[in-house]
């Protein structure tokens, strides 16, 4: 379980996180959503001890980030998976060796081994034949596709997902969103994902944290999203159904407003 | 909270060390940040290298990316080197012959003036300027690329110490082979004006030699040596300190760029003058 506890962040005069709680509970799948530039990637920066917060505390299964010495850090850090916004592939390696790579550092896996749980991860994300292509060769959705085996291939407790769909067409984005709930069905890991694609968040998302003006204004069930009483969060999720257009009848997006 | 109470935190103290830095720009007033900006670039880059070799503990697991960057820093480097140090020593040699064309200074001087300037001096002045920008701007590009596009972070989240896996092999590569170069560039740089002056008539290959041997110090290679080292030092720790605190994206990998090469030159003219007092 991840509990943020009274976080607040400035990068010099701009202040980004305000006193800003919120449990990650055990197994769920959590999207934190909000405006660009609304402190969402800050926050998830929180969570993996990338970034350290001004005053407030974070517990990765009851252990404060904040207080760890670095080397106890690296090793909370091997719990997590990350999906970084641009997948973050490295450009110099193949894809088999981009998902080798945590492997080689951190496992006793032989080399057969490893082989073969990088193509188990490739398999997952259905990418089974690329392992020999360079980042620079594939798509924008397959490079996501083959971050995301990366981040699984250390079977990771928690996966933290940094806009996944972002910049993705809808067919592929669907795509991505149908592996995050894979993933989290098979493997059994408890999922943050930061986005602002509402579309993504109704299909993946069991709660929703809606991020503005640098609080954590409404957390809550996804079912509830649109009947929730912050004003702000009905006005994002109205954009977001303007913007989808005719949203499915069984999203509740489509439920008529109380 | 008052403004000037947030003060900036040193890398890696507590957490991941790089992640807070591109930020970092405390609220207090523009004059006093200005002022006090050069203190905190030179902390930050102290802790950042001093970081680099506490963390050689954990070498056993970089140790390949060691010999990686001494074929990438040293190996591919000879050939621009050589170049270079081949028409240095041409050109000193051509000039001082036509500085000492008197019946009264024997030709022998012009080989005793060339051999020791291109082994205290030139050789690894020339070489260590053709390495900022060769080097110092491949490492600053390169590092800086990580940060923007997130491949440190992703280091970082999969448990590795960005800063031993990535400074470190970086750092040492330029200390081991920049020497390495140097003599490459002695040799290149001799041996041209050797051949300058045979072909171009000055004074034969015999009498170069004659007059190298006559002046020659154990001395001048020594302090050649002596700089070759810090300059490797001073090249890539730069350079490897602005790429991997760059910030912004493209623009901030140019600028990271742009200041290794020219901060790596500027620092090593000032190594090269306190070596040369220090041990002259």
């Amino acid at each position: 379980m991840i509990e943020v506890r009274n976080i607040s962040k400035s990068f010099g005069d701009l202040q980004v996180l305000s006193d800003v709680s919120l449990d990650v509970r055990e197994g769920e799948k959590l999207a934190i959503i909000g405006r660009s530039g609304s402190g969402k990637s800050v926050l998830m920066k929180h969570l993996v001890g990338l970034l350290k917060p001004d005053t407030g505390h974070v517990y990765v299964d009851d252990q404060d980030l904040c207080c760890a010495s670095y080397e106890r850090l690296r090793e909370l850090r091997k719990r997590f998976g990350v999906l970084f916004q641009g997948g973050a592939l490295f450009d110099s390696m193949s894809s088999f060796e981009n998902i080798a790579f945590p492997l080689r550092y951190f496992s006793s896996l032989s080399d057969a081994e490893i082989e073969t749980r990088v193509q188990d991860c490739l398999d997952l994300v259905n990418l089974s034949d690329v392992g020999a292509k360079n980042p620079s060769e594939l798509s924008g959705g397959m490079r996501k596709r083959v971050a995301l085996a990366r981040a699984i291939s250390m079977e990771p407790a928690y996966i933290l997902y940094d806009e996944p769909t972002s910049g993705l067409d809808p067919e592929t984005s669907n795509t991505i969103n149908d592996l995050i709930n894979q993933l989290a069905r098979e493997l059994n890991v408890t999922s943050v994902v930061i986005t602002h694609d509402m579309h993504s968040v109704l299909e993946v998302a069991d709660r929703v944290a809606f991020l503005h003006n640098q609080d954590l204004e409404w957390v809550g069930p996804v079912a509830e999203v649109h009947d929730c009483a912050s004003p702000n969060l009905n006005s994002f999720v109205r954009a977001s159904e303007y913007k989808i257009g005719d949203p499915s009848p069984t999203s509740p997006l489509s439920e008529p407003s109380p | 909270m008052d403004a000037l109470s947030k003060t900036y935190t040193p890398p890696g103290l507590a957490l991941s060390p790089p992640l807070d830095v591109p930020f970092q720009t405390a609220a207090r007033p523009a004059v006093l940040d200005s002022l006090l900006a050069p203190f905190r670039a030179l902390g930050q880059y102290a802790i950042l290298i001093g970081r680099a070799f506490a963390s050689v503990d954990e070498f056993r697991m970089y140790w390949k990316n060691l010999f990686i960057q001494m074929v990438r820093i040293g190996i591919d480097s000879v050939p621009i080197v050589a170049l270079a140090a081949a028409f240095s020593g041409a050109v000193l040699t051509v000039q001082t012959a036509y500085q000492l064309e008197t019946p009264f200074i024997p030709k022998t001087i012009i080989g005793s003036i060339v051999a020791p300037s291109i082994m205290l001096e030139l050789g690894v002045v020339v070489a260590g300027f053709i390495l900022a920008g060769r080097v110092g701007a491949r490492i600053a590009a390169e590092l800086g690329t990580m940060r923007v596009s997130e491949q440190i972070d992703a280091l970082e989240v999969m448990g590795l110490n960005s800063i031993g896996f990535l400074i470190l092999p970086r750092v040492l590569a330029g200390v081991v082979m920049f020497p390495m170069l140097y003599v490459v560039s002695c040799i290149v740089g001799i041996g041209t004006g050797i051949l300058t002056g045979e072909v171009g008539g000055f004074l034969s290959a015999s009498e170069f030699l004659e007059g190298a041997r006559q002046f020659f110090q154990l001395l001048d290679p020594l302090i050649g040596f002596i700089k070759s080292v810090a300059f490797g030092f001073i090249v890539t720790s730069i350079a490897c300190y602005k790429g991997y605190y760059t910030g912004g994206g493209a623009v901030g990998v140019g600028d990271s760029t742009t200041q290794a090469a020219v901060l790596s030159c500027v620092f090593i003219l000032v190594a090269d003058l306190l070596v040369a007092m220090l041990l002259l």
